[in-house]
């Protein structure tokens, strides 16, 4: 079913996805996005495929539980708020704040994103969210990140630039993230380290690669073990003693 | 920005729903000059409505008074009829008048307790400018606009500029621009502003853009440094009488560009310098030049969450805090180029981009035009 966005607020639009829904229908293409808000908020059907095209607007897919939803050029900020599970596919680039407090699911996206990736992502029981960046990110990637992996592969970018910003993992506490090399100490938080990556690291590692290098035609196995550095928080409590005097 | 309420200026406050948002900022130029009605900035902001909560709007335009280019254009409010007897009694004192009007406004219903609207294209007088061999025609123009906000009653100086000017109200932004009828003006640049106000009352004089000369701001976010800065700019002559803590941006810019002739990076550094450990691994030169600037211009250092796009006669730039705490988008398409606080507002009123790319804390995004002003008049293209 293809839903026409053109003039329509957020609010009328949405209600159309959430009708036709409920109505049976599981395959949704909604063109002409101009920036509406919320597009498949807390929709819970994992069997429904959402494609978009246009610009969705801010905290597109936020609490979304499920369907599959796939942006044919770039997005904007708090993408993936609190998303619960489901699969999020941006072909272009994503803003700021992308997976913010994510809590399960998966988000590609064949750009770059901006500042704030992945801030307080979480992970709990068999909830593992897992956010896989093409190009770079800017500051603060995954600030006070509790969980989950997060991941910046850097294509496109020249192998002696980094593809972090600063303040990377400040606030850390559980979860890792992988970042193609070159980074600096000095872009590190306080709250992570650099760990050495084992066979056992490298291989679940890898395992996630395979299903983002099909969704965007790319062989994963260009991606080399040596390519990258793995972070993980050196303190599950960081801020543990911070009142305590 | 708490600041007590001046009761010298008791029109037209209003309150309306509450929504949840955040303020919404656009702007465009054609670096080429060329002139373009306001019909595309309105559509601009309007996609970003549901940013803004009905309590401010407004917009800058640059290159709308060919006719009267070298005087100075003074858009004022005014609450009563005896505000306007003083205001015009001041400013006669100092300048010629040539022309004075109503500025034209179409009935809106969603326009409310309009003050009354008037703009004067003015000279300083000779005898004015040989009384203050000191200072120049700009500072005088600085040092009265300060005056009448400060101390004339009922009365807002809203605008300042030559061949430019402010118009802002109460009410979304896309109602203010019908109420202004901006779309019958053409300019080589506009900026825009949909106002969510957090920290002070929405007020007619309260709505962005803020000027001063030809320079003009709006603002998404908050100064939390505004005590610190509003001290600072008082020892060099500049009063904040607008309630809100974006007007020490503006004029913080005017010190900074125009009085102390800083380049607009320079500028940038002052109000938003890196952090100290990031100044240390610069190479020497660089390093003592932001040192220097950080510790000259410690007052003028902002903080806070903002974004901010200042317009001036000669171009445009979008500006940062340092960690980026509100969003910024810029794009290019041919001549022109975009700022909005969301990438879906440019793609309003141009789908087809060269590039589009999110702004950098800290880093501006500057944009000057690319022929001189006095070039002779482009036809203007309509949107």
């Amino acid at each position: 079913m293809r839903i026409d966005a053109t003039d329509l607020h957020y609010r009328d639009l949405n209600a159309k996805v959430r009708a036709a829904l409920e109505a049976g229908e599981r395959e949704l293409v909604i063109e002409n996005a101009r920036g509406q808000r919320y597009i498949g908020t807390g929709v819970t059907c994992p069997q429904a495929k959402i494609e978009i095209t246009g610009i969705p607007g801010n905290d597109l897919a936020a609490f979304t539980s499920g369907p599959r939803i796939v942006v044919r050029g770039n997005a904007q900020d708090a993408v993936g708020n609190t998303m619960n599970a489901g699969t999020l596919v941006i072909h272009g680039d994503a803003g700021d704040l992308l997976g913010h407090s994510m809590r399960g699911g998966t988000i590609y996206v064949k750009g770059s994103a901006g500042y704030r990736v992945g801030i307080h992502m979480k992970a709990y029981g068999q909830r593992f969210p897992v956010v896989v960046v093409g190009g770079a990110v800017k500051d603060y990637a995954g600030e006070y990140m509790a969980g989950g992996l997060l991941v910046v592969l850097g294509q496109g970018v020249p192998r002696d630039q980094s593809v972090a910003g600063r303040y990377v993992g400040t606030g850390m506490h559980n979860g890792e993230m992988w970042v193609r090399k070159p980074i600096s100490a000095h872009q590190l938080g306080k709250e992570v380290g650099l760990v050495p990556i084992g066979d056992a690291e490298w291989e679940a590692f890898h395992g996630h690669l395979a299903p983002y290098g099909a969704e965007f035609g790319i062989d994963a196995g260009q991606f080399k073990r040596d390519d990258f550095v793995l972070l993980r928080p050196t303190s599950h409590r960081p801020y543990g003693t911070l009142y305590v005097y | 920005m708490d600041v007590q309420p001046n009761p010298t200026k008791e029109f037209a406050l209003s309150r309306g729903e509450r929504d949840s948002a955040a303020c919404a900022i656009a702007g465009v130029i054609n670096e080429q000059g060329r002139r373009f009605n306001g019909e595309r900035i309105i559509r601009m902001i309007a996609n970003m409505h549901d940013r803004s909560n009905g309590l401010g709007g407004g917009f800058a335009a640059y290159g709308i008074y060919p006719e009267h280019k070298d005087l100075y254009a003074f858009h004022v409010m005014l609450d009563s009829a005896a505000a306007r007897e003083n205001f015009e009694e001041f400013l006669r004192r100092y300048y010629e008048i040539e022309t004075e009007e109503v500025i034209p406004t179409a009935p809106l219903r969603e326009i409310r307790n309009r003050p009354i609207l008037r703009r004067y294209f003015v000279s300083l007088r000779d005898r004015v400018l040989g009384e203050h061999y000191d200072l120049t025609e700009q500072d005088l123009v600085v040092r009265h606009v300060m005056q009448v906000n400060g101390q004339i009653k009922g009365a807002v100086v809203f605008s300042s500029g030559k061949n430019m000017g402010i118009f802002k109200g109460v009410g979304y932004p896309e109602d203010i621009g019908r109420f202004f009828r901006i779309e019958e003006y053409d300019g080589y640049l506009w900026t825009a502003h949909g106002r969510f106000p957090t920290n002070t009352t929405g007020w007619w004089g309260g709505a962005h853009p803020f000027g001063l000369l030809d320079w003009a701001v709006v603002h998404n976010g908050e100064i939390s440094s505004y005590g610190i800065n509003r001290r600072y700019l008082a020892n060099f002559g500049y009063h904040c009488n607008m309630h809100t803590d974006t007007e020490v941006i503006t004029y913080l810019f005017d010190m900074l560009l125009r009085k102390h002739r800083l380049g607009i990076e320079e500028a940038c550094v002052a109000l938003a310098p890196p952090f100290w450990d990031d100044v240390e691994r610069m190479e020497p030169e660089r390093r003592e030049l932001v040192r220097g600037l950080r510790i000259t211009y410690a007052g003028a250092l902002l903080n806070g969450p903002f974004s901010v796009v200042l317009a001036h006669s000669r171009g445009m730039i979008g500006f940062n805090d340092r960690i980026k705490l509100r969003p910024m988008y810029a794009a290019r398409r041919g001549d022109e180029l975009f700022i909005a606080s969301e990438e879906a507002a440019i793609r309003e009123v141009s789908p087809e981009l060269d590039g589009v790319w999110q702004a950098e804390g800290g880093k501006p995004v500057v944009c000057e035009l690319k022929v001189p002003l006095d070039a002779p008049e482009k036809e203007p293209a309509r949107a």
